[in-house]
């Protein structure tokens, strides 16, 4: 295996025994990144002078004993987080040329603990979208099939971790932003219980389900990121008080007597038969380590996908209001009057998937229509948040796919919203309740992955990273990687 | 279920932003069918149910109003399109 292959614990093994030092580790991926970023163009920017840096810094904390678990480690953040002096673009014409003043939140935390920042990941416009076909910069192709799409919005974080561009990347998910693109490019990644990592720097889209977090190799490294990364933020009044346990702690290897529910909403009916049959088989492994499966019901689930697809476009309609062409990005030179200059920044500077959404949540929110959308939207969401907190008594997780289908292919959705919405079934309900879940791997069809989801309670996410650890223990569909890239 | 011409002219308006011809065909026909997805929600009964706007049960966080250092004018500034002096610049407001 290629060093750019490794997981992020293999690497550290390398680089605290100086078989292998962070410079020539972050070179070997800067060739990589050379090498096949014309194929899979995962990032908006690399940053190689950056990360040149940072690997000497991270080799003198090396030689000095005072490494962390990320230290040297290449990593990539996808355009939606605010780096400093590193221009954070969203996938936007309108943000193409802006430089943040400060960083994220999440990036000061990574940046104390040493990677080596690789650039900035490709992403649909805002995070709006499914497939990374919103970017307005260029089309991100699954490693596993360049035909492909890799899933959305952070599909340039789930192409780089496939592809050997980055050991780990961070995503945002709002409707399954992390998850459905670490199942379409055979990674791990969680969405955190909402409020669990601060969300400070994060360019905002819908702000009641925004959720960051990691895109890993596998569930130890997921484990890793999510310790550097959570914890409470006085500059996120969202941010859950108190202090956060050690991930790496929960990954005991044991789930003997653990109860899993498998809701049988999200298996048969629009379910490709091959994702379903890997789901089942998965489970099957989940039993033999000794967990006790039961099906289970939760009747609310085809109701989220409207709730999702009026909630998320009423927060994106007032958080994109901001973008009005007078304090920072795009704004056009040719109108004489405020309001023309507003009106044609927009027009100009969004695109085709972005402003549907602002029109669709200006129309929910607007007079005659609020109580019959947004309100009626908020009070089912707390139907499905009751019916997940019901399920979390009898069960400590519930196992279900993460897509209905693999990968599907670059251009197939993109004149149907609609079918496009759909795709995104499965990862919805989390983030309308709130709750923790990661996508691991668990199988392959048609040559491209097939993604397992496992969701716990609010605040569970001990519970989901045992779970998905001991599945990786005793399966290797995490140690595949793509072949022939590069050539 | 096409939205009509005017409700998309007059959604446009509420939000400034200007859509072109094509445009607003295109939304009147994608709108309607986004919103045609929504219906499935009036099966449900609601009337006795509180809305959730948000899943963490956190209420009007607050600190200390302390006088804490801020961006100088220049960093503010960096990213305007456009700046006069120490103000940001718009062109005219009001029209005689």
């Amino acid at each position: 295996m290629e060093p750019f292959d490794l997981t992020i614990h293999e690497a550290r093994a390398l680089l605290d025994t100086r078989q292998l030092s962070s410079a020539e580790l972050t070179e070997a991926v800067l060739r990589r990144i050379a090498a096949v970023e014309p194929q899979v163009g995962a990032f908006v920017t690399v940053t190689e002078d950056v990360a040149r840096e940072a690997a000497a810094t991270a080799d003198r904390s090396i030689a000095e004993g005072t490494a962390t678990p990320l230290t040297g480690i290449p990593m990539q953040i996808k355009d939606v987080m605010s780096t400093r002096g590193i221009r954070t673009t969203c996938s936007s014409r309108i943000l193409e040329n802006f430089v943040p003043l400060y960083n994220a939140t999440v990036v000061e935390r990574l940046y104390e603990r040493g990677p080596v920042l690789m650039g900035k990941g490709n992403m649909d416009e805002f995070a709006m979208g499914s497939s990374t076909e919103n970017s307005a910069f260029h089309v991100t192709h699954n490693p596993w099939g360049l035909d492909r799409v890799p899933g959305g919005s952070s599909g340039g974080s789930a192409a780089a971790v496939a592809a050997g561009e980055a050991f780990f990347s961070l995503g945002s998910d709002t409707g399954g932003s992390i998850r459905q693109p670490a199942s379409l490019c055979g990674i791990t990644g969680i969405k955190p219980t909402y409020g669990l990592v601060s969300r400070f720097g994060l360019v905002a889209f819908a702000s009641s389900l925004d959720q960051i977090g990691p895109l890993t190799r596998d569930v130890e490294d997921c484990a890793t990121v999510l310790n550097a990364i959570a914890g409470h933020d006085p500059r996120d009044s969202t941010s859950i008080p108190g202090g956060r346990p050690d991930y790496t702690a929960a990954l005991t290897g044991d789930i003997r007597g653990m109860r899993l529910g498998i809701p049988r909403e999200y298996f048969g009916d629009g379910i490709d038969a091959p994702v379903d049959a890997a789901v089942q088989r998965a489970i099957g492994v989940l039993r033999d380590a000794g967990a006790e499966v039961e099906e289970c019901s939760l009747p609310l689930t085809s109701y989220a996908l409207a709730v999702y697809y009026i909630i998320a476009p009423s927060e994106c309609s007032t958080n994109l209001a901001r973008y009005d062409g007078v304090k920072y990005g795009y704004s056009v030179d040719d109108a004489s009057t405020a309001w023309e200059t507003q009106e044609r920044t927009r027009s100009r500077g969004f695109g085709a998937e972005v402003k549907r959404r602002i029109m669709l949540g200006t129309y929910a929110l607007s007079a005659g229509y609020y109580d019959a959308y947004y309100l009626k939207a908020l009070k089912v969401r707390t139907l499905i948040r009751r019916e997940f907190e019901e399920a979390f008594q009898r069960f400590d997780a519930l196992i279900t796919p993460t897509s209905p289908t693999v990968a599907f292919r670059i251009g197939e959705k993109t004149d149907d919203p609609v079918a496009m919405y759909k795709s995104d079934v499965l990862t919805i309900p989390v983030n309308i309740a709130g709750i923790p879940c990661i996508s691991v791997p668990c199988g392959f069809s048609e040559g491209m992955p097939i993604g397992m989801q496992v969701m716990g309670p609010a605040l569970g996410e001990e519970a989901v990273l045992r779970i998905a650890h001991v599945y990786q223990q005793a399966t290797d569909w995490h140690r595949q990687r793509p072949e022939g890239l590069g050539v | 279920m096409a939205l009509s011409r005017e409700e998309v002219l007059h959604l446009a308006d509420i939000y400034h932003i200007y859509l072109s011809d094509d445009e607003v065909e295109l939304m009147r026909e994608q709108l309607g069918s986004i919103l045609e997805q929504f219906q499935v929600l009036s099966e449900l009964e609601t009337d006795d149910v509180a809305p959730t706007s948000h899943s963490v049960p956190l209420t009007t966080v607050m600190r200390e109003d302390e006088p804490r250092p801020s961006y100088s004018r220049d960093q503010v500034l960096a990213n305007a399109p456009d700046s006069f002096g120490q103000y940001f610049q718009v062109r005219t407001v009001l029209e005689d």
